[in-house]
């Protein structure tokens, strides 16, 4: 154990000072350049450390990808479409592509309305209590997908009939003299996928009411006071004059949210591994890649996704560019 | 995420608490209820797994830990065992929680410090150099942001087989990789507000850019460089995907899944889940509530992670 923890230390060093000594070494031969050329490549020099990671670890790996697609499970032999056809008319894929569209429709949407619900009431409340609420609400977010399986086993729990319940939510089910629901096992009305989110929900909805309550602060007192002067009641207030100007917030924290979910694995993985019709993208792609070990299907999964993702990342950059040019 | 929507936000939640917004409202007796109930309900779940922590497996199983409020009986039962087996692995369990938190310290520390720099040059360059290229250098940066990392699972597994790599290194370049686009967006989008004229004066006197960054930009970035570390320290502590795909179960592996390994042993072990899950989360949310502010802010700054 001491060992390993010098080892960290070690390595945290070597790291960094192999980093600094690498910058020191691309200005070095930027400078034995003659001057003019000095100037045109050093730009050049000083991003390529971090452009040489991204090309490692993103942008080869997404050719190859999408190049494993179209072939077979090992990756030998070319197949064409056959892992995009047999994934499309797959029943069980069929379910997992339906569990995740509603992870995405639903999510976002609860997430920001739960979000800017807290974030305004908490508002009206004296400082020190408004830090407490929201510290509370906030904190889930550190906590990682598998902790919270954890914590909320004790509430999902399951115990036959006639034993006594230990998880909260069967405790108070049972209470009124209703029989007891394995809640994770029951795919009706997708109910095990609801609670799921509900998971998700619990860990992320601090992280909007965050960013729209730092939103709603600095909107400008003095258009509120011109609105109540006008007699608006505060309902009004929030949603002709606040929800407005703090819209793009709200859109920057649905896109964030509807990334995350799109990608959402760890809550699946480690609650029901897919089961009970709970599957969903992510979940999937790791269960072919480390289970069956079908690299065709697994880059299929990937590609699908990746192409979901497209209309995000164009938004982003246009988004991006006309910031560029306002500022 | 967006620079601009954002941008007043960054300055809002630093310091000021109470000045625009609804604040002029003072809150009902509805309002407090709601939002108390609110509070309940997120902190119920976790307050339940900390008191069955300490309870025995039987205790545990055969009654739910509210009852603890109640039922004196089950006070003298409350115990560390739980604590003292998860973290030297005894019991029916496998899994050795002071292995996996240094394993967890192992792989978190490096794959936080060292993109830092290597993003901060990048930014550095994008921010206060000219040169072609560089506005399509940039967007690339901001269209990866999206993109799910998992992309290169497949790829890097063959690369790591052929190279023969092992251990640790395989997920530290996997999350410098990963983190990188973040960290580049997140440090420019912040170079980009510091005062253009100390830099133009620094150069007039002579110093180099290698000397400006170090000696200004690297000084009056901290808040961002924190945030940044912040965010990646806590995404590499509590991912499991990538640890799962590139180190797996046995002596490597981190916190995230040992548990998860826990997780799946039903009946004997289960009740070391709770101590362990606690044992996790201590290190992020300590670290979280100690440097919240400077999360916020990196929140704020513009967060979206592939």
């Amino acid at each position: 154990m001491l060992l390993k923890s010098g080892t960290v230390l070690v390595t945290v060093a070597i790291g960094i000072a192999g980093a600094i000594a690498l910058f020191w070494a691309l200005n070095k031969l930027a400078e034995l350049l003659p001057s003019k050329w000095e100037h045109r490549l050093k730009p050049y020099l000083l991003i390529l450390p971090a452009y040489l990671a991204i090309s490692l670890y993103l942008l080869y790996p997404t050719i190859v990808t999408v190049i494993n697609s179209f072939k077979d499970r090992t990756s030998d032999q070319w197949v064409g479409f056959t892992n995009y056809a047999d994934l499309f008319t797959d029943k069980a894929f069929q379910s997992t592509l339906f569990n995740t569209v509603l992870w995405v429709i639903i999510v976002p949407a609860v997430t920001i309305i739960v979000g800017l619900a807290v974030a305004a009431l908490t508002d009206r409340l004296p400082s020190k209590s408004e830090k407490f609420v929201k510290t509370m609400i906030f904190v889930p977010m550190a906590i990682s997908m598998v902790g919270a399986a954890t914590v909320w086993r004790f509430v999902y729990a399951y115990q036959p009939a006639g034993e006594t319940q230990t998880g909260l939510l069967n405790a108070v089910w049972t209470s009124g003299g209703a029989e007891p629901v394995p809640w994770l096992n029951t795919s009706t009305f997708r109910l095990n996928t609801l609670l799921l989110m509900v998971i998700l929900l619990w860990a992320q909805v601090g992280y909007a009411m965050v960013l729209l309550s730092a939103a709603i602060k600095s909107v400008p007192a003095e258009t509120l006071e011109a609105a109540r002067v006008d007699g608006a009641e505060e309902r009004q207030v929030f949603f002709s004059v606040i929800l407005p100007q703090i819209k793009g917030t709200i859109i920057a924290v649905g896109v964030t949210v509807t990334i995350g979910v799109m990608k959402i694995f760890d809550i699946v993985y480690t609650n029901t591994n897919g089961q009970f019709n709970t599957n969903v993208l992510a979940n999937d792609f790791i269960n072919e890649l480390t289970t069956n070990f079908n690299y065709g299907a697994a880059s299929a999964i990937v590609v699908i996704l990746m192409i979901a993702v497209i209309p995000i990342m164009i938004y982003q950059v246009r988004n991006f560019k006309e910031q560029e040019a306002a500022a | 995420m967006t620079a601009t929507a954002t941008a007043p936000a960054k300055k809002a939640s630093s310091r000021r608490v109470k000045q625009g917004g609804l604040s002029e409202v003072r809150a009902g007796w509805f309002t407090k209820v709601l939002l108390g109930l609110l509070v309940v309900m997120w902190t119920v779940p976790t307050l339940g797994t900390i008191i069955t922590s300490f309870r025995t497996l039987d205790d545990a199983n055969t009654s739910g830990w509210w009852e603890v409020f109640y039922k004196p009986e089950y006070w003298s039962r409350l115990t560390f065992d739980n604590y003292i087996d998860a973290w030297n692995g005894a019991g029916a369990s496998s899994a050795n929680f002071g292995a996996s938190f240094l394993n967890s310290l192992a792989i978190a520390l490096p794959a936080t410090f060292i993109p830092i720099l290597i993003a901060a040059f990048a930014a550095y360059t994008f921010t206060f150099m000219e040169f072609k290229g560089r506005e399509v250098l940039f967007i690339l940066i901001v269209s990866l942001l999206v993109v799910p990392n998992f992309v290169a699972f497949i790829p890097l597994q063959n690369i790591y087989n052929n190279l023969e790599f092992v251990g640790f290194p395989k997920v530290w370049l996997a999350h410098i990789g990963f983190g990188m686009s973040l960290a580049i967006f997140i440090l420019r989008n912040f170079m980009t507000t510091l005062p253009r004229s100390v830099i133009e004066s620094a150069k007039i006197d002579g110093a180099s850019h290698y000397g400006i960054f170090y000696r200004l930009i690297l000084p009056m970035s901290v808040p961002a460089l924190a945030a940044f570390a912040i965010f990646q320290f806590l995404w590499v502590w509590n991912d499991l995907m990538v640890a799962l795909v590139f180190l797996g179960p046995g002596e490597n592996e981190p916190v995230t899944v040992a548990l998860t390994s826990l997780k799946g042993q039903l009946g004997q072990g289960w009740n070391l889940t709770t101590a362990g899950g606690i044992l996790s989360m201590l290190v992020p949310v300590t670290v979280f509530l100690v440097l919240q502010r400077y999360f916020v802010r990196g929140l704020t700054a513009g967060a979206v992670k592939g």
